[in-house]
């Protein structure tokens, strides 16, 4: 690791500033970022810490509408979610392990938008709003590709708001050796329908699968989607798994995450 | 006596307190004053001439002390390696040189260039990224096939080819086997990977070198399973430093399953650069230069072919195997797939006629040596496949099939084909023990209620044998070896009686310290607690051959025993004398020493006291003093054997496997300590599900690593298995050492990988996927569910 100097601001108001400076970065649970840096893959300037800052902390309802500070845990989530959003709680208590968990937030993971992370299914997958120092941001519209997003330069994610659905449910086939996703599949239902959003799978990242959110859509049953099938086209291939092998995985977390959302 | 630390005794690990303390003193632990550190350049790329490195700019940085490369150690002999293997020619196998930094070519991924040594470890680091090396890449070789193929571009520019050797055994036999198969009744083949492996101990290597101006004297501390070895290799062939100006010291080493037995080209670095620059120098591996620089394991490719007659009995073997060595051969590489794989093709059967031919090959990739069970896996893994694909093909048991071949109790000793002789065994024995754990009457029950739920149950079978305690010296130097392969034990009997032993053998969590005192105490009948393990330090220890191969008891003990005895000896002449009676008619008893048949006695401390206050005692017969050295070179290999089970559960949805149970039936004669014999096992058995479901060393066609860290490199967790069935009851103890110890710390990764692969087959025919005959470890979720499916 290169050397590099900390700032820790207790507001958004001088966290947004101390980005401005020269090659400066956000710095959340560092669950990406610090193992990045001490491989000497990634060497900013400054790191502005997140993690001080309370407004972004904490998860709060409002009607129907959870809202999480983007500085939030996975393992506070998995906790305080666990009555309001259950699909949503067991999703973050099943990313990495407790020490990621206990350092790892809602913020950074959607901010990185790693390929195989779980966070953004669940995103994609409520058509949650993404809520920035400057903007509201729609999940359909954020997510743009493995490792991009809609975000501008210094923009801080504070928040993410989440409509949370009648019945939902996180299946989750772990890639054995990183236990990222190979294939996750975040299944909502909503009276206006049924998302259904796909992690770990495709070389363009999260994406939703509109056959099985059609099929759903009108039958929320596993067997609505019994004849379908995600295809291969554009799906990752490495050492885990063809393309063939996680599009097949598509439709089988599918089927157990509606079986689980039951 | 007391019961509760004497063999048999499952006495609690004494070393546990400091390791679960965080008090273990490792070799990173060790710093020395004025210490500077080292980081290596390793080549990125596979293969490539280097045109020129300009360290320039890289020395004028902050901190730095020098840039080493390759013209600095002109005087330097190569890294050497320990077995020269004949083949069957009757030639010699090609052996490259192996230099310390990259001598004009690179040769794998990871292969040392340059060396910066700095004030801290960081200002190397940042000082290595300012060094220019200019290299011409070169296609390079990683498949071995490939590599052996008519022009090819080859590893070693002054070598004839990419083939090391081409090893025929045993090569009288080849015609006769090839008779037998063209008369068989049945052949059955199978064509199969053994996968390569990276051993990943959770303590990375480690070295630090010290050198003493005023004595011209080195000291190297080391993360090595075998200091001694490092110290002949190292000051022999390496650096030209006489033994008695070399102390090599492996503290507490955070283990090794093999990769820390070899010498590496790091120990010699930090040694020969605290002399250059009369400081002390640290390298500590980071777990990425871990994955490139540490020997790999295993990586073999097999065809092998059984034989049988209309009744099902085995009339042949016969195998053909690319064996990698990666780009240079590492400390005991060529014995690998040759005398400690070779020798174990009868496996627990009868066939009478075995023909093996293994082409060793150079590749571009990181040197492959011993890792746990070291050939043994591979030879077991092929027979115990193979069979199993046998029973089904002729649609028997596989159990019955196995029963009908093995060499019976009343056969021992047992003269295989492929030279060895088996001492004792009793494989009928150990089958039916873990048929009975298992439940195997059960199964048919158990695999109904599963496919209930959708899932897939199979039971699978494998029966293994092993060799430990690799020996005696005479017949491995015949073999090629360039060593010896004996123990040392040192007994230095204090003058209160409390007891120091210096074993040649080490501990890297295997528990010597706790086995090896139960053994004194429960010879001399004194509390364990008044004896203490020394090993490690070249400089209070007899020249020892370290610890692998499941050796330390079977060999290690040994001449702790043997050593003891000859203290008992003495001290029973001492006894005589203050009792005044005959050496002959004392007895010694939980730590008394009495006159047979009368009330005279005097306790161990009274004659341990005397020894060394020689007031009242027969200085004209007796030395004073009460230490003894002994050395033992067994006579044999010793042979543990046993039945594993495992039931597992496939998801033919998604291709995952469950191990849902486990059981091992083992024969490793007498045991000592049962509690750490399970814990061994345990561990065993974990390497050797990760290797059947999980652990994969995979590289891309131009020789970059592509399973480089624990993000793709699959370790198996504690929660991919749900606890073992493990026995030891079926006991043939060991006919020639003298406690009767067969060794037992390879067993588990040897046995279970056929168990599980095998398991998985079965549970896929049981379910009528019958296309699929075999699938490659790993059996990953994605393999398995490709081959359901293809």
């Amino acid at each position: 690791m290169y050397n590099f100097e900390l700032v820790k601001p207790s507001t958004l108001a001088e966290a947004v500033a101390a980005l401005a400076g020269e090659d400066a970065q956000p710095l959340s649970g560092g669950q990406t970022l610090i193992p990045s840096m001490k491989a000497r893959l990634n060497a900013p300037e400054t790191l502005v810490s997140l993690t001080g800052i309370a407004e972004l902390k904490g998860v709060s309802r409002s009607g129907d509408t959870l809202t999480i500070g983007a500085a939030t845990t996975h393992a506070d989530v998995a906790e305080q979610a666990a009555a309001d959003f259950p699909g949503l709680a067991a999703l973050a208590g099943q990313i990495g392990d407790p020490a990621v968990r206990n350092r790892g937030t809602i913020g950074g993971s959607l901010a990185n938008n790693d390929p195989s992370a779980c966070y953004p299914a669940a995103a994609l997958g409520t058509g949650a709003t993404i809520v920035t120092n400057t903007r509201e941001i729609a999940a359909d519209d954020y997510f743009q590709g493995m490792f991009t997003t809609a975000l501008e330069e210094g923009e801080i994610i504070t928040a993410v708001r989440f409509s949370i659905p009648q019945a939902s449910a996180y299946a989750k086939f772990l890639q054995p050796a990183s236990r990222f996703a190979l294939t996750g599949v975040f299944v909502a239902q909503y009276a206006s329908g049924v998302r259904v959003a796909v992690t770990g799978a495709s070389e363009n990242g999260v994406f939703r699968w509109a056959e099985a959110e059609a099929a759903l859509s009108s039958d929320f049953t596993p067997d609505a989607i019994a004849g379908l099938s995600c295809p291969a086209d554009e799906m990752i291939a490495d050492l885990h798994g063809s393309a063939a092998y996680r599009a097949h995985l598509v439709g089988v977390m599918t089927r157990r995450a509606v079986i689980a959302a039951g | 006596m007391p019961k509760d630390d004497g063999i048999g005794a499952s006495t609690k690990r004494r070393e546990d307190v400091r390791f679960l303390t965080g008090n273990g003193k490792y070799t990173d632990d060790i710093n020395l004053r004025g210490q500077a550190h080292v980081h290596f350049l390793r080549s990125d790329v596979a293969h490539g001439r280097i045109r020129g490195i300009d360290t320039s700019a890289a020395e004028a940085m902050d901190g730095v002390l020098k840039v080493f490369t390759s013209a600095d150690f002109e005087s330097a002999g190569g890294l050497p390696c320990g077995w020269q293997v004949t083949d069957r020619f009757g030639q010699v196998m090609q052996e490259p040189k192996h230099p310390i930094l990259a001598e004009g070519k690179v040769r794998h991924v990871g292969d040392p260039i340059c060396a910066v040594v700095a004030e801290t470890y960081e200002q190397a680091r940042d000082a290595a990224e300012a060094i220019e090396v200019d290299i011409e890449e070169l296609e390079p070789v990683i498949d071995m096939k490939s590599a052996l193929a008519d022009g090819a571009p080859k590893v070693h520019d002054d070598l004839t080819s990419n083939l090391c050797y081409d090893w025929g055994f045993v090569e009288d036999n080849k015609d006769a086997v090839n008779a037998a198969f063209e008369t068989a009744a049945h052949v059955v083949s199978l064509e199969l990977t053994n996968n390569r492996l990276v051993a990943n101990p959770m303590e990375p290597r480690v070295a630090v070198g010290d050198y003493d101006p005023w004595g011209d004297s080195h000291t190297l501390y080391t993360t090595s399973q075998n200091p001694h070895v490092i110290r002949l290799l190292m000051g022999a062939f390496v650096l030209n430093i006489p033994e008695h100006k070399l102390r090599v010291v492996a503290p507490d080493v955070g283990g090794g399953f093999g990769s820390k037995i070899f010498h590496y080209a790091e120990e010699a670095f930090c040694t020969y650069a605290a002399k250059v620059l009369k400081r002390p120098v640290k390298w500590t591996s980071s777990r990425s230069e871990a994955f490139i620089s540490d020997a790999h394991g295993r990586d073999h490719r097999t065809k092998i072919e059984l034989a049988l007659d209309a009744d099902h009995n085995f009339t042949a073997l016969r195998t053909e195997t690319y064996a990698n060595m990666g780009a240079y051969l590492s400390t005991f590489a060529p014995s690998i797939p040759t005398w400690l794989h070779g020798t174990l093709m009868a496996g627990n059967y009868r066939t009478p006629l075995i023909y093996v031919n293994v082409k060793a090959v150079f590749t571009n990739t990181v040197p492959v040596d011993a890792y746990r069970g070291a050939g043994r896996p591979e030879a077991t893994f092929q027979i115990e496949r193979l069979v199993d694909k046998a029973a089904r093909e002729l649609g028997v048991d596989p159990v019955e099939l196995r029963r009908q071949n093995f060499i019976t109790a009343d056969q021992f000793p047992y003269q295989t084909p492929v030279a060895v002789v088996y001492d004792t065994g009793n494989y009928h024995a150990t089958m039916d023990k873990m048929l009975e754990l298992a439940d195997y009457a059960g199964f048919e029950e158990r695999r109904a209620e599963s496919a209930k739920r959708g899932k897939l149950r199979g039971f699978g079978i494998a029966h293994y044998i092993e060799a430990c305690g690799i020996a005696p010296s005479n017949l491995v130097g015949q073999l090629g070896a360039r060593a010896g392969l004996y123990e040392s034990a040192s007994v230095r009997v204090n003058a209160t009686g409390s007891i120091s032993v210096y074993t040649g053998s080490h501990s890297h969590g295997q528990g010597h310290e706790t086995t090896f005192a139960q053994v004194v105490a429960d010879m001399i009948g004194v509390d364990a607690s008044s004896i203490e393990i020394h090993h490690g330090d070249t400089s209070n220890t007899p020249m020892g051959m370290g610890t692998y191969g499941s050796r330390s008891l079977a060999v290690g003990g040994s001449a702790i025993v043997k050593a003891t005895n000859k203290i008992i000896d003495k001290a029973k002449k001492i006894a005589a004398h203050l009792l005044e009676a005959a050496p002959e008619d004392i007895e010694l008893k939980d730590g008394k020493f009495s006159v047979a048949g009368t009330d005279k006695s005097v306790d161990w401390s009274g004659v341990t006291l005397a020894a060394y206050v020689p007031h009242n005692y027969p200085l004209e017969e007796l030395e004073p003093g009460l230490e003894e050295t002994a050395f033992y070179d067994p006579s044999n290999f010793t042979y543990p054997s046993g039945a594993y089970g495992c039931e597992i559960e496939l998801d033919p949805e998604t291709g995952k496997i469950d191990i849902l149970r486990f059981i091992a039936a083992d024969d490793f004669g007498n045991i000592v300590n049962p509690m750490i014999v399970e814990g061994q096992v345990h561990g065993g058995l974990v390497q050797g599900i990760g290797q059947a479901l999980m652990e994969n060393c995979v590289y891309d066609d131009q020789g970059q690593l592509l399973s480089g860290s624990f993000m793709d490199y699959t370790m198996p967790r504690a929660d991919d298995v749900r606890g073992f069935t493990v026995d030891h009851s079926c006991i043939t103890p060991c006919t020639h050492n003298p406690l009767g110890v067969k060794g037992c710390g390879e067993a588990g990764a040897i046995g279970s990988p056929p168990a599980v692969v095998n398991a998985a087959i079965d549970a896929l025919h049981r379910a009528g996927h019958t296309h699929v005959t075999h699938i490659d470890m790993p059996l990953t979720p994605a393999r398995v569910w490709a081959a359901i499916n293809g």
